[in-house]
């Protein structure tokens, strides 16, 4: 026996919509076993691990919370991966974003001015498209992998946020805790509602989705994205180029994983610390291929994804699993989103060996 | 034992896990096939060599369960990239993703538990040769398996039928295909036996680098182990060179943090990531040399037509 593709005719609309529920539907299904085998009843682990965060309002805002960066990351990565940029470094362009935007409120506690906030979200998205601007670099000027470029430099930059907070930034005033001190009432990104937490990042993120989507629809730029992505030859002979693509895609997500950085940095921590996200740089990837690289889909998946950060603390206080469930079910959304989209563009057929044994012996 | 030979010691020992898991990833990647979820791979078989080896005692079978979890890995990435031809850059992270959070999940009840150390088998005589005996034949298991691993690798690639066939494959699924080659089975073989590297590099991290179990603890070696692959433009023996010269770059910053010289742990700890950047930008500077050396058709899926 063995599975065989068969090429569509067309690309199939059904399992253009029906594949990232069927992603969802099978990895909540493998989690319901994963959960049955650690001893834990699985209908009890999934409702406190998907449902229960939904029904609060301040977990609502908590939920506002996560989506923002992953929303943030994941539209400008899709930009990147639509032209075949493979900007995997967003985590690094993250922090960067996050340290470049601090710089004011942290060297300046005591500047209070209407002017602070806006200087810190552009700061931040600048230090986040410099960033991303150096496998560009390297890329557009020694054809150097930008992939493992921008990986590397997420350790880099990670450093430097621990050198930072441990050393030059530190507040004297701190009890010898390794942050910066904590950000005038000015630098602080207010909240988007009374009735909780959730920061103006979301908005940003929701803004920054429908532009991206403006643009892959309207504009003559998002069809140079689409053609240069799908083949770069083509996209000469209409003119396009493709080094300056690598420099419009890297430094467009730099710069929103940047504004993540600093929104998240201000919006919900309010200082500086050595460790700022847990993985959104990361997890933004799978955010941008749930969403099928569509940005209004990204929004969908951003919250799906954020989901999973806040069911993975639920579950941890509700029913003593760890908080690494997380990671596995991010892990496996990425999995079968990716399997099922072969459904997309092929028919699956199983062939039993008797049948196709002459093509075997051609071999 | 003087000084240089114990810093020798060490960087054999950082060394080892690159030269592995690159030796593996470069069979796969001359089959065409661009696995970027060595980091997955390589954590989970440090996670199940340690486990397996606290339950049982014993640190070969540590090995075993290493090299079978990276293995049985490796088939979920080669059924997904290679049967429903999903995206092997996403589908390798993927992988990296997945294995990170299992690893964590698995490795839960390990945390802070005595390891097992993988002992040194000693070679009689040769081991008493002055300054290289202790170095090349007082070694463990997993270092001798690196040493045979560079040279099988360069001889199934260069000298073998079916290392000739993965090369044809790798430059030209479409033309391979064509020769009557099957296209889909090598492959497979080729991305098993980098989950088989892969676990086992895992399990010397666990087993001999550090005998204990960390979450995360491979810290981005799978990553430096896909660059040794470019670094070494796809020929195994400039494996053994990279990886050692990268093992000497981490182990260099380690004694400089001890020595403590005047400049931050962090600058230093940074160094092996950034000294990865600069080996790759030299190396593939040269756009003709890049494009002699790369394996025409990497990163490419292959749909036969029917």
């Amino acid at each position: 026996m063995r599975i065989e593709l068969e090429k569509r005719a067309g690309v199939s609309r059904l399992f253009t919509l029906l594949s990232p529920l069927l992603a969802l539907v099978l990895t909540l299904l493998v989690g319901a076993v994963m959960f049955a085998m650690l001893g834990k009843n699985p209908a009890h682990a999934l409702y406190a691990f998907f449902v229960e965060p939904l029904l609060e309002v301040w977990s609502l805002h908590e939920l506002a919370i996560k989506a923002a960066p992953l929303i943030l990351i994941g539209v400008g990565l899709s930009i990147c991966y639509r032209s075949n940029n493979w900007n995997i470094g967003a985590e690094g362009q993250f922090t960067i974003g996050a340290i470049t935007g601090s710089i004011l409120p942290v060297l300046y506690p005591d500047w209070h001015s209407p002017m602070l906030l806006p200087l810190m979200l552009v700061m931040g998205a600048i230090g986040g498209a410099l960033y991303a601007g150096i496998p560009a670099l390297l890329k557009t000027k020694f054809n150097t992998n930008e992939i493992l470029v921008s990986l590397m430099l997420v350790y880099v930059a990670q450093l430097f946020l621990d050198w930072l907070t441990r050393g030059i930034w530190r507040d004297p005033g701190g009890y010898n805790f390794p942050q910066t001190k904590p950000f005038n009432d000015s630098a602080v990104l207010p909240e988007m509602l009374a009735s909780g937490r959730a920061h103006w990042g979301f908005v940003f993120a929701i803004v920054a989705a429908i532009a991206l989507w403006f643009m892959m629809r309207y504009m003559l730029k998002g069809f140079e994205v689409t053609v240069l992505g799908q083949s770069a030859r083509a996209g000469r002979f209409a003119g396009f180029s493709s080094s300056r693509m690598v420099w419009f895609s890297m430094l467009l997500s730099g710069a929103l994983a940047g504004l993540a950085g600093i929104s998240e940095a201000s919006g919900s921590i309010g200082h500086l610390q050595p460790s700022i996200s847990p993985g959104y740089g990361f997890t933004a990837i799978i955010v941008a291929f749930l969403g099928r690289l569509n940005p209004l889909g990204i929004i969908l998946s951003g919250l799906v994804l954020a989901l999973t950060y806040l069911g993975g603390e639920a579950a941890q206080l509700s029913i003593g699993v760890s908080d690494k469930v997380t990671r596995v079910f991010q892990g496996l959304m990425l999995f079968f989103v990716l399997s099922c989209d072969t459904l997309i563009f092929y028919r699956i057929r199983v062939v039993f060996t008797g049948k196709a044994h002459h093509k075997e012996g051609a071999a | 034992m003087d000084m240089l030979q114990a810093i020798l010691l060490t960087v054999i020992t950082a060394a080892t896990p690159l030269v592995i898991a690159a030796s593996g990833e470069l069979v796969t990647e001359r089959s065409g096939v661009l696995n970027l979820g060595v980091e997955g791979m390589m954590i989970m078989g440090a996670v199940c060599a340690f486990a397996t080896a606290h339950m049982t005692g014993s640190p070969y079978l540590g090995i075993l369960a290493g090299i079978a979890s990276g293995a049985l890995f490796s088939l979920l990435f080669g059924f997904l990239t290679l049967t429903l031809v999903t995206n092997q850059v996403a589908t390798g992270l993927a992988l990296t993703i997945l294995g990170l959070g299992v690893s964590g999940m698995l490795g839960e009840s390990f945390v802070g538990l005595p390891g097992v150390k993988l002992q040194p088998i000693v070679f009689p005589v040769l081991s008493e040769i002055p300054f290289i005996g202790p170095l090349l034949f007082r070694q463990d298991l997993i270092f001798y398996m690196s040493v045979a691993l560079v040279f099988g690798t360069g001889w199934f690639l260069f000298k073998s039928r079916a290392g000739l066939k993965i090369r044809a494959i790798g430059d030209s699924h479409a033309s391979a295909h064509a020769l009557g080659i099957n296209v889909i089975r090598p492959c497979y073989l080729a991305v098993m036996l980098r989950g088989t590297c892969a676990g086992l590099a895992g399990a010397q991290l666990s087993l001999v680098y550090t005998p204990q179990w960390v979450e995360n603890m491979s810290a981005g070696r799978g990553w430096i182990a896909l660059a040794l692959v470019v670094f070494a433009s796809w020929r195994p023996w400039r494996v053994l060179a990279g990886g050692y010269l990268f093992g000497a770059v981490s182990i260099g910053q380690l004694h400089a943090q001890a020595f403590g010289i005047g400049v931050p742990s962090q600058l230093l700890s940074a160094l092996p990531y950034l000294a990865t950047i600069v080996v790759l930008v030299i190396i593939s500077h040269n756009r003709r040399t890049t494009l002699i050396n790369t394996p025409a058709s990497l990163g490419k899926s292959f749909v036969p037509d029917r």
